[in-house]
């Protein structure tokens, strides 16, 4: 028994990558074990978690609901992907390092992939918005009080950077 | 002058990596094409007999390396895995073996393992073999281990592992005298850790140098290490154990070894490869461990008062299917219970019992929830029954500040006496009922009654004893280059370790900040740890960083005072730089860190410029050897802390709720926190810890179940049906007031945080709904729907 691969081209942060992978291929698995970006976490592998939450044309989808050739043709934004140019921390990295966001850090790629995207959506969040925007991610270290006040936090630091 | 970092709310260090997706936890090493994953076939009957197991499916399949069941294990492997904690009471300890024998005990106990070129493959591996069981009657919930109708170990007579009894007096005289008394039936249910982050191992074998490599998301480096050694009958220095980044431990972390910690390296060494399992989470919930669940007979004696004249605490313990960790929970249960009070008498009998359930070791808290929960409950009875504040009934049983240490007479869970260190009881209530406001409550309940709205407010106290040895220790080394590397063994799993322990560091040798790099975990660094649990990790090697950083100054100042010839009490160090008190630093004699280890080697290739600088200074006396009879070379300090017993920290929680009268739903109006952890190193991480672990409470209190079947299966092992708490669950906003009674045990006054944020959610809530609905809740957690049931059973 050895399975099919399909070949195809996935492209993570701006890099084309060459894959051949079978079709059950988790694009989480792709991203972690194949193209070795570890960044994205694998927290329960039925997308109530989202911990695995990577940007797909910006938006934000639970890849280990995702088959990796269903990427096809799109571009995959990770966590490895949030850095600045120069590897300065992003806005939304930035503001969880300033609030103390994360504990073990497990959760937090999914919630950094989040909030990016949430805050393209709405740069300028209420206290309920910042709230409703991390709302379906789970973290069992922080009780989610510093993250609230790093999405608010990040939506500072955005607006200064514009 | 260089600042004081303790007490300072620093950034962590840590989170650079983390943040930019360069943490590696278990699954992240060794991610390679070459390396080997496993998956586990695990019993899908709660009790039952293996009657044949048929692996001949499997192994012609492509991409598979190894099956094994039992069979396929010798020497120590084919024996039971160990019981780590063994206690004089634990009459009847059984545990699992690494693949089941001949009968499986819960649904998930592991019966074969495959490894293959990736986890798909293996678990297509797994789906062919074939089990044939003989099914056994199975034992579920505590009433039916009580009951012993059914055996879940046919040689363990009522399903009882352990009856373990302590008192302090003759607690029926006492109660046959107290002028009142109450009894209550409670009950607690079962939750878990559930850390993000599963379990996972990594091993490779080097043939090269006939050397173990592990790599596993554990709580205790070491204690993996030495059993790893000797199941696989290697020599401990043939093995090393890191623990890389984990992914959150909350306790399940602690249980070592699990099947597959044992199972992966004996693959790696088997196949000459590297061998990774990495735990789905299914797989957590039926195959790595629970907590909580007791049923609770609390009998009381006082006074008008309302002061405890005697207490008798009967409780059951359900420890699952196995009790490799041994009495640990429910003797914390059983001696934490008293919290901040001083009952006259107390007595508590409890029972530990086998069921045909995941086994039971310590989640966050470890006993101590169930314990508050039965002493929280039993305060708020007496307060009702006597029509009594609930605060004034608490203050009347407080131990008094002048009365520490106290000694509650009892034997704690590390052997030695139950006597707390330090504390202020009264001031800490006088704090809480500022914050929440609680004076000001019952006109509030009053004004929302009027508009038909229910609310109520709860209060719980606890105390909880952190910091349990026996010992960590700490390596301090400087380098040439002025950087500092610090190592202690106890592992990390999101506490901000490297930061608040370089923290300590920098105070205590003068160094900056950032030149101290702290490494925890790594059996190849610090061969003698425990690990972290019991709220211990900044009590034991915050201690022992401080006192191995102490040794280095010492021995910086020496190397210092000879080289700028002046004496070591003249000298000081400020940002790595040694220099004579009061003189200016740009004028005077001075020497930085990296030329003193410099000095300190008399091996002295000049290799770089700090060498070269060195060369200036003469050190050491011409007419002796180089290194001294009593020195050795290199500017190190090493030391281990050991205190006589654990140090006690306290805390006091309140919440307002409201109750929906219609639907019951439950929802948090305010939390208050009031914490005294002794000193504080890094307030930030204690404010994180506290909210993290007043989120899991209100999971435990409000969503958390683990909801069995009568055959044993676990209904809801999944994170669609196990309610873990979302942010639109927790408080928004949780208030929070520090008060600080120094330890008197350690060099730094510190008691230990990480498990506080927990321990009263359980009471606490219980409290708060019952003032709202007017009636004692006695089962916890609770739903809405629960709440609905009650309602129409007390109107």
């Amino acid at each position: 028994m050895s399975e099919d691969l399909h070949e195809f081209a996935l492209t993570v942060n701006g890099v084309t990558h060459d894959l051949a992978v079978p079709a059950r291929r988790l694009l989480s698995d792709a991203l972690r074990h194949d193209l070795g970006l570890t960044g994205t976490h694998v927290g329960c592998e039925h997308g109530v978690c989202g911990a695995c939450t990577v940007l797909l044309d910006g938006r934000p989808v639970r890849s280990c609901l995702m088959f990796a050739v269903t990427a096809q043709g799109a571009e995959v934004t990770t966590v490895e992907g949030l850095a600045n140019d120069d590897d300065s921390l992003g806005p939304v990295q930035q503001a969880f390092a300033e609030c103390h966001g994360l504990q073990c850090g497990f959760c937090t790629p999914g919630f950094l992939t989040t909030i990016t995207a949430g805050l393209r959506d709405n740069p300028t969040p209420t206290h309920e918005q910042a709230r409703d925007m991390i709302a379906g991610n789970l973290c069992r270290c922080t009780g989610y009080q510093n993250i609230v006040k790093a999405v608010e936090r990040a939506a500072e630091l955005s607006g200064e950077q514009r | 002058m260089t600042t004081k970092l303790m007490g300072q709310p620093v950034q962590r260090t840590e989170d650079q990596r983390l943040l930019r997706g360069r943490g590696r936890y278990a699954d992240d090493v060794a991610v390679s094409p070459g390396t080997l994953h496993c998956a586990v076939l695990r019993s899908p009957h709660a009790h039952a007999r293996i009657v044949d197991i048929d692996v001949s499916g499997v192994l012609d399949v492509d991409g598979v390396h190894a099956v094994w069941t039992y069979d396929d294990l010798t020497g120590p492997m084919a024996e039971p895995l160990p019981l780590l904690i063994p206690h004089p009471a634990l009459t009847e300890g059984r545990t699992q073996y690494a693949l089941a024998k001949d009968r499986v005990n819960y649904v998930g106990e592991a019966i074969a393992f495959v490894v293959a070129d990736d986890r798909y493959l293996a678990e297509d591996a797994v789906g062919r073999i074939e089990v044939a069981y003989d099914l056994l009657p199975p034992v579920v919930g505590i009433d039916a281990a009580r009951a012993a109708e059914h055996l879940v170990h046919d040689d363990v007579p009522g399903n009882v592992a352990a009856r373990m009894e302590q008192a302090t007096g003759d607690v029926e005289a006492a109660m046959a005298k107290a002028p009142h008394t109450l009894t209550l039936d409670l009950t607690v249910e079962r939750s878990a850790c559930t850390p993000l982050e599963g379990r996972g191992t990594v091993a490779r074998w080097d043939p090269d140098t006939d050397r173990l490599q592990v790599w596993t998301s554990t709580q205790t480096s070491t204690g993996v290490r030495a059993v790893v050694a000797a199941k696989l009958g290697l020599d401990l220095g043939q093995v090393d154990v890191v623990t890389p980044d984990v992914g959150g431990g909350f306790g399940v972390k602690i249980n070592h070894p699990w099947p597959e910690e044992l199972l992966v390296p004996l693959a790696a060494r088997a196949l000459g490869r590297t061998v990774k399992f990495t735990e789905d989470r299914r797989e957590h919930f039926i195959s790595s461990a629970h907590e909580r669940g007791q049923v609770q007979h609390v009998e009381v004696g006082f006074d008008d008062d309302g002061r405890l004249l005697a207490l008798d605490v009967r409780f059951w313990h359900d420890h699952g299917a196995y009790i490799p960790y041994g009495l640990i929970v429910p003797i914390i249960t059983s001696t934490q219970l008293l919290g901040p009070y001083k009952p006259e008498v107390y007595r508590v009998v409890f029972e530990s019992l086998y069921t045909n359930t995941v086994m039971v070791t310590p989640y966050r808290g470890a006993g101590r929830p169930q314990g508050c929960y039965a002493m929280e409950r039993t305060m708020d009875a007496i307060a009702g029954f006597l029509g009594k504040d609930r605060t004034e009934v608490r203050a009347a049983n407080f131990i008094q500040p002048d009365e520490f240490p106290y000694d509650q007479g009892l034997i704690f869970q590390d052997g030695r006496e139950l006597e707390y260190d330090s504390g202020d009881y009264p001031a800490m209530l006088e704090k809480i009922k500022a914050l929440v406001g609680w004076d000001d409550f019952p006109a509030y309940q009053q004004e929302m009654a009027a508009q038909g709205r229910r609310v109520g407010i709860g209060l719980a106290c606890y105390v909880e004893g952190t910091g349990v040895g026996p010992y960590e220790g700490a390596h301090v080394h400087i380098e040439t280059s002025g950087k500092v590397k610090v190592a202690t063994g106890l592992t990390t799993q999101g506490q901000g370790h490297q930061t608040a322990f370089a923290q300590l560091v920098a105070d205590t040798l003068g160094c900056r900040f950032e030149d101290v790099e702290v490494v925890t975990g790594d059996t190849r660094r610090m061969p003698y740890a425990v690990g972290t649990f019991a709220s211990r990790a900044a009590v034991m090697s915050g201690s022992a960083i401080h006192l191995a950083a102490l040794r280095a100054r010492e021995k910086v100042l020496r190397i210092a005072a000879d080289a700028l010839e002046a004496a070591e009490d003249d000298l000081e160090i400020n940002d790595g730089v040694v220099s004579v008190k009061g003189n200016p630093l740009d004028g005077g004699a001075v020497i930085d860190l990296g030329t003193v280890a410099v000095l300190s080697n008399p091996l002295r290739y000049a290799f770089d410029e700090k060498s070269r600088v060195a060369t200036q200074f003469t050190v050491g006396d011409p007419g002796k050897p180089p290194v001294a009879e009593d020195d050795e070379p290199g500017l190190e300090g090493k030391d281990f802390y050991s205190p006589e017993r654990s140090t006690f920290a306290s805390g006091m929680h309140a919440v307002i709720v409201e109750t929906d009268p219609d639907t019951a739903e439950i929802s948090i109006l305010k939390y208050a926190v009031v914490h005294d952890c002794g000193r504080l190193i890094n307030p930030m991480i204690v404010e994180g810890q506290i909210h993290g672990g007043v989120a899991q409470g209100v999971g435990g209190a409000l969503y958390e179940r683990m909801a069995y079947d009568e055959s044993g299966q676990l209904l809801n092992a999944s994170f669609m049906d196990f309610l873990m708490p979302y942010v639109t669950e927790v408080p928004d906003g949780i208030d929070i007031d520090h008060l600080e009674t120094p330890s008197p045990l350690n060099p730094l006054g510190i008691k230990g945080a990480g498990e506080a944020g927990v321990i009263p959610s359980a009471a606490v809530f219980a409290s708060a709904i019952s003032d709202a609905e007017g009636f004692a809740l006695t089962a916890m957690p609770i739903s809405p729907s629960d709440l609905f049931t009650l309602r129409q059973e007390h109107s």
